[in-house]
């Protein structure tokens, strides 16, 4: 049986790892080579790498880093953040992640997905979604979370699905960075609308929100967080021996 | 060392890299003459099973593979590279394989219940058949990373490890100096280098 996956997410600027609180105040945590062998040898069933820089200067070093990730662990790597066309996918694939997660550029050109899901296959497009609570329905932003985009959530995954994005994942805005557990509402909203594997992100704050999430929403393939693996409020190797005992599946 | 074979299909960037994390000589090469001088060949691949097929043949390496498999050389095929020992494969028509194990490849739908995901992609426990030195670091159970939408199928008598997923999947073949790993070991944390690290003792 396939197990459900714990996914740290690390923000990368200038070569370091930070997160945001509801996007808003960044702090600088750590080194990514650093987080990432820790987080692999304690139980990461995968990594996320955001590139929330904007230069260009930011973005060879995003790359230099990412290879020498990739050259350290030897789990899969899903990189996201600064991807507007093909040729960004090929740029990051080539520094060894496995996965590009696509965000505010394929809302930019609604054709990325499809042509990249052509190229590189629907396992290796990941669709980045923020979404929020808007006049009583669920609305994509973009630019990490800072503007509205007038879609309607649900039916703008659908469509990316279709054209080929092999997982979706989910950061609700409402409750990212409240640390009140995952958004429930939303994330069953998105299971019911595609079959492709959905991963939850924003709102944990301990160990039993994931234990909610699986066991509310069995349909949810995976837990994604940030800040509460980057300041030990949650261990991952604990957390990971709580889900296993409450009867979800979890590799150890 | 290890020859890891580039015929033109996906990234060899992560493979090359387990190699030299267990210290292990590695080289990525289309060169006939540095494969056979290799102590282990590595055949990689991912995509579609037409084109990788159709890629290996146009390089002319699948000659080499096939001599130096018959050579008694350690050969280890991984994800798609495993598909290719089989003799055929029906992923969008019908395709010749190497012929290395007997058997072929087909869709996972055929035998999964309907309402799984396709692709089988994530962690998945390894149920071991027997004891088989691929296997010597590793436990019944242990989990390793699969993204696949074909199986290996009728080559029961090949098969050392299998994967649930709604269906008893194959993991894994061996047949005389010849492997298979469905999953990927250079991202299988641990228990995939250890697999890595067995291949080179064999």
């Amino acid at each position: 049986m396939i197990t459900k996956r714990i996914i740290p997410c690390l923000d990368v600027k200038n070569g370091r790892v930070v997160k945001g609180v509801n996007f808003l105040g960044l702090n600088d945590v750590s080194s990514p080579v650093e987080l990432a062998r820790y987080y692999s040898e304690h139980g990461a069933d995968e990594l996320v790498f955001y590139d929330i820089t904007a230069s260009a200067e930011g973005r060879a070093l995003f790359t230099d880093i990412l290879t020498e990730v990739a050259r350290t662990i030897f789990i899969p790597l899903t990189v996201g953040g600064g991807i507007n066309t093909v040729e960004d996918f090929e740029r990051v694939l080539k520094c060894g992640a496995d996965k590009v997660s696509v965000n505010s550029g394929a809302i930019r050109d609604p054709g990325l997905v499809a042509e990249a899901a052509k190229r590189y296959g629907d396992q290796c497009v990941v669709l980045s979604v923020d979404v929020k609570r808007l006049g009583g329905e669920f609305r994509v932003f973009a630019k990490g979370g800072r503007e509205d985009t007038g879609m309607e959530a649900i039916s703008w995954i659908r469509r990316c699905v279709d054209a080929g994005a092999g997982e979706v994942v989910v950061n609700s805005i409402d409750t990212d960075g409240v640390k009140q557990g995952f958004d429930l509402p939303m994330l069953k909203a998105v299971c019911d609308a595609v079959s492709v594997p959905v991963i939850a992100s924003g709102g944990a704050g301990c160990i039993a929100d994931f234990t909610t999430l699986f066991k509310t929403l069995p349909r949810v393939d995976a837990g994604l967080a940030a800040s509460i693996f980057h300041f030990h409020e949650v261990d991952l190797g604990e957390l990971k021996r709580e889900l296993a005992g409450a009867g979800i599946p979890m590799r150890l | 060392m290890v020859a890891i074979i580039d015929y033109g299909v996906g990234n060899l960037f992560s493979l090359e890299s387990s190699f030299a994390a267990i210290g292990e000589a590695v080289t990525v090469t289309a060169d006939a003459d540095v494969i056979r001088a290799a102590d282990r060949i590595l055949l990689p691949g991912v995509g579609a099973f037409g084109d990788a097929a159709r890629k290996l043949r146009e390089s002319g390496l699948d000659r080499v593979v096939l001599e130096q498999a018959a050579a008694g050389k350690p050969l280890l095929g991984i994800c798609l590279g495993m598909q290719l020992l089989f003799e055929r494969s029906y992923e969008y028509g019908e395709h010749e394989g190497l012929g290395l194990i007997p058997g072929e490849v087909r869709s996972i739908a055929e035998v999964i219940p309907k309402g799984l995901k396709i692709p089988h992609i994530g962690w998945n426990a390894l149920h071991l058949r027997g004891e088989h030195p691929l296997f010597r670091y590793l436990r019944e159970g242990d989990c390793v990373y699969f993204v696949h939408s074909f199986y290996g199928a009728n080559c029961d008598a090949s098969v050392i490890a299998t994967a649930e997923y709604g269906a008893e999947l194959t993991a894994a073949v061996a047949r005389n100096n010849v492997y298979g790993c469905q999953f990927h070991p250079e991202k299988s944390g641990t228990v995939g280098l250890n697999i890595l690290r067995a291949f080179c003792a064999l």
